[in-house]
């Protein structure tokens, strides 16, 4: 048997423990899809797999347990899957053209939870057409509320969602709701001045609680959607920690940019030697200082006048 | 005297009004509502009959106009004291006959019980109403049940339907600006419901018996006491006083009053620190007595005018017009216990 691993794993199928068996990585950005594809799940692991799928832990699907030769089959009938996902393809037929930029991952959002600020499906959808396919490195991942019920933190890219509130002072009545809810579920950013309400920048997390505890409408959501960015949170081995602020009130565009900047900023310094060509990115700013990342990432930036940018950043985490 | 008008020519009169009237109807208020990307209606100033919502049921009540939700006094200094110029213009109002009905419950609670209220009554009287006919009931609303589905005592009535504006004008002072634009004169009555899918029966024998009833406790855990339900009620009448001091000049301040709602915290504390209801099901039990039974002992009618907004905005599902029926269980279950 003769296989290149290196351009099985670029068409996202996995050398596994069983020799002679791959198992088949199927993208579902932000875990959304349609159910009918389900189906087609099923027949690809009853008929090439051993039967069985797993959900992976960045909401895709894999399946085992397919025998080397049948990777063209399973490629024809990803097809489908790939088309209705909207997948960028390479060429039609052949499966995935990449598979070091990982599924973009997102929390349910505001297609179904109250707390949601904004529709991350329909964000990560966005960044997966602006990002895939590329072999470097990437999770991005998307919260629709600072619960961070996604986990945005540990990712290359973390975005969570947040609204500005509104208030409009003609119409609260000082029920004391928002500032209640705030001090008890976020931050504690609103006291009561004179029967009504003040809100500390400084403090807010755009989470949108008030808005949801106001009985009278007096907080209503912001019509512009904003983003916290944080920054390079990593799993791994050999010093994994949670991605910082870098910036807090940020809005799709400047997320999108600074994103596909930081492709070219990797594609500059990445360690050609690194073990398979991998590195996080976390590391290679590490290694060529904050700085130099802030000027490749922030190129052609423009950001919204309400954005806060936290710099330099410094990360923990845990050291061995 | 009826008219039929085009869209065009009702957007005339709109405009024609617009010179001595304020106009205020149920408007789309674009990611109004709590969750994002959800919007909300409520009562708003409107330029033209598009900007009307008739399709849906309106989030808050036109009570806010009569009743400012937060609404100044006077201001005072050490040694004055002044009240704000009531608005110059004249208003109209887009409703339906539930909410018109409504009108008749804050008339008497402000202005037929005991003194009159001077604030209510300026506002009061720079208005007109015009009735918006319902040709269906939305899900929560027991108009009927209540008999508040039709009314008489509008100025206006305005329905829209294939063959133009169809309008009743009881107001003689309006009948030219219809009919020099009018399509046809033609007798025309208001569309209203006559059936609802929500109903209520509120028991003949209903007594203050029924605080005894055990129908109350489920609400303890139940609601969260936010007032979302007092709010949103187009009946609901009660205000608390704020005194403030401006914080740069503490010898000047004004005092304002705002919305209260006897199921949130505070309503109830008196001095001295006491405070009655605490739990939230004798909360309830309070709110939903006054509106079928105190309010009718004394008015002869029911407070509650069967609008269902409450049932609409609750976020722990609590539905007023099931409450209500709970009741007859509720009088059986009391009377058992004395028997």
């Amino acid at each position: 048997m003769d296989i290149n691993t290196k351009e099985l794993k670029k068409n996202a199928f996995r050398i596994t423990k069983h020799r002679g068996l791959t198992a088949s990585r199927i993208r579902v950005p932000g875990g959304y899809l349609d159910a009918k594809l389900l189906s087609m799940i099923q027949n690809i692991a009853e008929t090439y797999g051993n039967g069985t799928v797993q959900i992976t832990s960045r909401q895709g699907f894999e399946i085992p347990g397919i025998p080397f030769a049948d990777i063209p089959k399973v490629n024809a009938l990803l097809q489908p899957i790939i088309e209705e996902l909207d997948i960028n393809q390479a060429e039609k037929g052949l499966g995935y053209s990449a598979a070091g930029t990982r599924n973009i991952t997102a929390c349910i959002g505001n297609n179904v939870c109250p707390y949601a600020c904004y529709n991350t499906t329909n964000f990560a959808k966005r960044i997966e057409k602006a990002i895939f396919p590329n072999n470097l490195h990437f999770k991005v991942a998307l919260t629709g509320c600072p619960n961070d019920c996604a986990k945005v933190r540990m990712h290359d890219f973390g975005i969570m969602g947040m609204t500005l509130p509104h208030y409009d002072a003609d119409r609260c009545v000082n029920c004391g709701a928002c500032i209640k809810a705030c001090k008890r579920k976020s931050t504690g950013a609103l006291t009561s001045v004179n029967g009504k309400v003040a809100r500390n920048h400084e403090s807010c997390i755009g989470c949108g609680e008030c808005v949801l505890a106001c009985p009278t409408r007096a907080w209503t959501r912001s019509r512009e959607k904003f983003y916290r960015l944080t920054l390079l949170g990593r799993t791994g081995k050999k010093n994994p920690r949670l991605g910082e602020d870098f910036i807090k009130w940020a809005d799709e565009d400047s997320i999108l940019k600074i994103i596909l900047n930081t492709y070219d900023y990797v594609a500059k310094y990445i360690d050609l030697t690194a073990p398979g060509g991998k590195e996080h990115i976390g590391y290679i700013v590490d290694r060529t200082g904050f700085e130099e990342f802030y000027h490749w990432a922030m190129k052609d930036v423009s950001l919204p006048e309400e954005a806060d940018v936290y710099k330099p950043l410094y990360w923990k985490g845990v050291k061995y | 005297m009826g008219y039929i008008l085009g869209l065009k020519e009702i957007n005339e009169v709109l405009l024609h009004w617009k010179k001595d009237y304020v106009i205020y109807a149920p408007k789309l208020i674009p990611d109004g509502g709590a969750c994002s990307d959800t919007d909300s209606i409520h009562y708003g100033e409107i330029q033209s009959i598009e900007e009307i919502v008739f399709d849906r049921k309106s989030d808050f009540s036109f009570k806010e106009i009569l009743l400012p939700i937060s609404e100044t006094l006077f201001y005072f200094t050490e040694d004055s004291v002044m009240e704000p110029a009531a608005p110059e213009k004249q208003a109209i109002v887009f409703l339906r006959s539930c909410d018109l009905h409504a009108v008749k419950r804050l008339d008497t609670m402000y202005l037929h019980n005991g003194g009159e209220d001077p604030y209510y009554k300026r506002l009061r009287d720079r208005v007109k109403f015009i009735l918006m006919g319902c040709e269906e009931s939305f899900e929560s609303c027991f108009c009927v049940d209540m008999e508040t589905n039709r009314t008489e005592d509008y100025h206006a009535s305005l329905d829209l339907s294939e063959e133009g504006v169809r309008i009743d004008n009881k107001n003689s002072d309006w009948d030219e600006v219809f009919a020099s634009r009018c399509l046809e004169e033609r007798d025309v009555i208001p569309n209203y419901v006559t059936e609802t899918e929500t109903r209520v029966s509120i028991p003949d024998n209903l007594s203050l018996d029924i605080m005894k009833s055990t129908m109350w406790n489920q609400y303890d855990s139940r609601c969260i006491g936010c007032g979302r339900c007092n709010f949103v009620c187009p009946t609901c009448t009660c205000f608390t006083m704020q005194d403030i001091f401006y914080t740069d000049n503490g010898k000047a301040g004004e005092r304002r009053r705002v919305w209260a709602s006897c199921m949130t915290d505070g309503f109830t504390d008196v001095a001295g620190g006491g405070s009655y209801r605490k739990n939230n099901g004798q909360r309830m039990r309070f709110k939903v007595l006054h509106k079928v039974y105190d309010y009718k002992k004394r008015n002869g009618i029911p407070m509650c005018v069967g609008c269902g907004r409450c049932d609409d905005v609750c976020p722990e599902y609590i539905s007023f017009s099931h409450c209500i029926n709970q009741l007859e269980h509720g009088m059986k279950e009391v009377n058992e216990d004395e028997a």
